[in-house]
């Protein structure tokens, strides 16, 4: 077996890629309720119209409870605006991978994850289990940069009792510069330092090693290029042929990456963080009794 | 061909499922059967039944302990047979047999269905009711891999069967339960619904971003275990999907 310690080598950190960018929609429509440069937004409405996917699994908003994701299958881009944006607790969008190609019918599926969610669907191609047919049919996997989630509880108990907001009241929550911001629709704006939202954290994502979605076909996040502006990585062959299209088709509007600021250096640097952090926690679970250790899930 | 890999398919307990799972690879089946596997034996698929010397059998179904053939099978089976591989729910933890308490015509005396593990040394384990075809095409293509491929594709082998191998080993009960004991409580799940997508008879659903299982559903397939990207995943394989996966589709052109 495997020492966690040799899971990832060093260099690895931002995964495999062919290229690397900082892009935004060139959709106004689309950047209005964007997280960033609303690049899974863009790019799925994009695959959407040229018959690359059929539809997508994205994290819609739940009707019943305010900032809870609720994962659902969309076909047209009036569902994919609803679903913009980040919700940071989790979304199991995994759980309708199956679905998609059952009552929704889809032969070209497209779905938005996390680096662990992107595990999962790898895992599922390589071993489908419970996956018949489904494999075949990912024609687009877009992975987000994720340092960590939330349970939907611990999104409750920051906003309502840490930052004493109503999460009916909040329209955007965000984690940059060192800090969790809730801003409110009035225009208040409430930080919290990550020393208060650490121990709220979801324990799963302590023995993670990705932050950038290494598996994914393309994968996106805010770090590391300006404010309005998303790093854009594009990995698989799938992920290259759709973004050739995607500029083509002027989709995107995009920037060298070494020219802008503060660029690949934060994103290797936050990589490496929680690889660090996380290889300890491997690291621990080996000798977390007394000669007794928590199971370790990479072989 | 000289170099094909001779495969059994013992058929005990189960409902033929596993079978069609392995028919459902279509053009691929004809291509395994013509290119890499010399199926020596199958109930229905080669009309051939008694129990010969292969590099690989495979076991659909449970074994009915009141069933004296059934046994002298299972044991025939691994005594033949370098690799023994559990195919499906039934043949690795017993899954809807599980449940059987006898009664029914016309052997109502037929009432014990163990899972192979219980009475042979099983290698391979693919869990699932039914198993998928490709995941069974996968395996089949690995399995060829690493006894006739070069040293990479042994390596390759190697690294893809071992999590299936090391299922194996860990037992023969599975049920939903395997999600909490192992995963939950072990403080690995991360709440992606990998377990309720796999689950054949939708026992599961997530909760507030972790799964909750209907246990009264579960048949005890072990698919949701060995679906979960937290059961095993080995990180220098999976880097690999792109390549492995073209392999694959090549290997069945």
């Amino acid at each position: 077996m495997r020492h966690s310690s040799e899971v990832i080598e060093m260099g690895a950190e931002l995964g495999k890629y062919k290229t690397c960018v900082s892009a935004r929609s060139s959709d106004k429509e689309i950047l209005k309720g964007a997280q960033d440069g609303g690049i899974v937004t863009q790019l799925f409405a994009f695959a959407l119209e040229q018959g690359i996917i059929d539809g997508a699994i994205v994290s819609a908003a739940s009707a019943d409870e305010p900032w809870k994701p609720e994962p659902i299958v969309a076909t047209t881009k009036a569902e994919l605006l609803a679903a913009r944006g980040t919700k940071y607790n989790i979304s199991p969008n995994i759980s309708l991978i199956k679905e998609a190609t059952r009552s929704y019918g889809l032969d070209k599926i497209g779905i938005v994850g996390t680096p662990c969610q992107m595990q999962a669907v790898r895992k599922g191609q390589l071993y489908p289990v419970g996956l018949r047919d489904v494999g075949d049919k990912i024609a687009l996997a877009i992975g987000i940069f994720c340092m960590e989630n939330f349970p939907y509880q611990s999104i409750v108990q920051l906003v309502e009792d840490h930052a004493a907001m109503k999460l009916e009241a909040v329209k955007k929550m965000e984690i940059g510069k060192g800090k969790f911001w809730v801003y409110g629709k009035r225009g208040q704006v409430v930080s919290l330092p990550l020393k208060v939202t650490h121990k709220y954290e979801q324990p799963g994502c302590h023995v993670c090693l990705d932050y950038v979605a290494n598996l994914a076909d393309i994968s996106t996040g805010s770090v590391g290029s300006p404010d309005g502006w998303s790093t854009v990585f594009v990995r698989s062959k799938k992920g290259d042929d759709i973004w050739a299209k995607a500029i083509a088709a002027g989709a995107f509007e995009t920037k060298p990456i070494e020219q802008v600021k503060p660029g690949l250096e934060l994103v290797t640097k936050l990589a490496n963080e929680k690889i660090e952090k996380n290889k300890k926690t491997l690291e621990g679970r080996k000798t977390f009794g007394v000669a007794k250790a928590l199971r370790n899930p990479y072989i | 061909m000289v170099d094909k890999i001779s495969v059994g398919y013992t058929h005990l307990s189960g409902c033929t499922g596993c079978t069609v799972a392995l028919a459902d690879n279509y053009g691929g089946l004809l291509t395994l059967l013509d290119k890499y596997v010399d199926l020596k034996y199958h109930l229905t698929l080669a009309d051939v039944r008694h129990i010969q010397q292969v590099d690989v059998a495979i076991v659909e179904g449970s074994v009915c302990i009141q069933d004296k053939l059934a046994v002298e099978e299972i044991k025939e089976t691994r005594e033949k047979a370098a690799v023994v591989v559990a195919l499906g729910g039934c043949a690795a933890y017993g899954n809807i047999t599980r449940f059987t308490r006898g009664g029914q015509q016309n052997q109502p005396q037929h009432e014990s269905y163990l899972p192979i593990g219980d009475l042979i040394k099983v290698d391979v384990y693919i869990p699932g009711c039914a198993p998928t075809p490709q995941m069974i095409r996968n395996v089949c293509v690995m399995a060829y891999l690493l006894l006739k491929g070069t040293k990479e594709q042994k390596d390759l082998a190697t690294k893809f069967l071992t999590p299936l191998m090391q299922l194996a080993q860990r037992g023969t009960s599975a049920c939903f339960c395997d999600i909490m004991t192992e995963v939950i409580n072990q403080g690995l799940c991360m709440g992606c619904g990998s377990c309720a997508s796999a689950c054949p008879v939708r026992a599961i659903t997530i909760e507030y971003g972790k799964p909750q299982g209907e246990r009264d559903l579960c048949i005890k397939c072990g698919a949701c275990y060995a679906q979960c990207p937290r059961s095993f995943l080995s990180m220098d394989l999976v880097a690999e999907y792109e390549g492995i996966q073209e392999a694959i589709d090549a290997a069945l052109q």
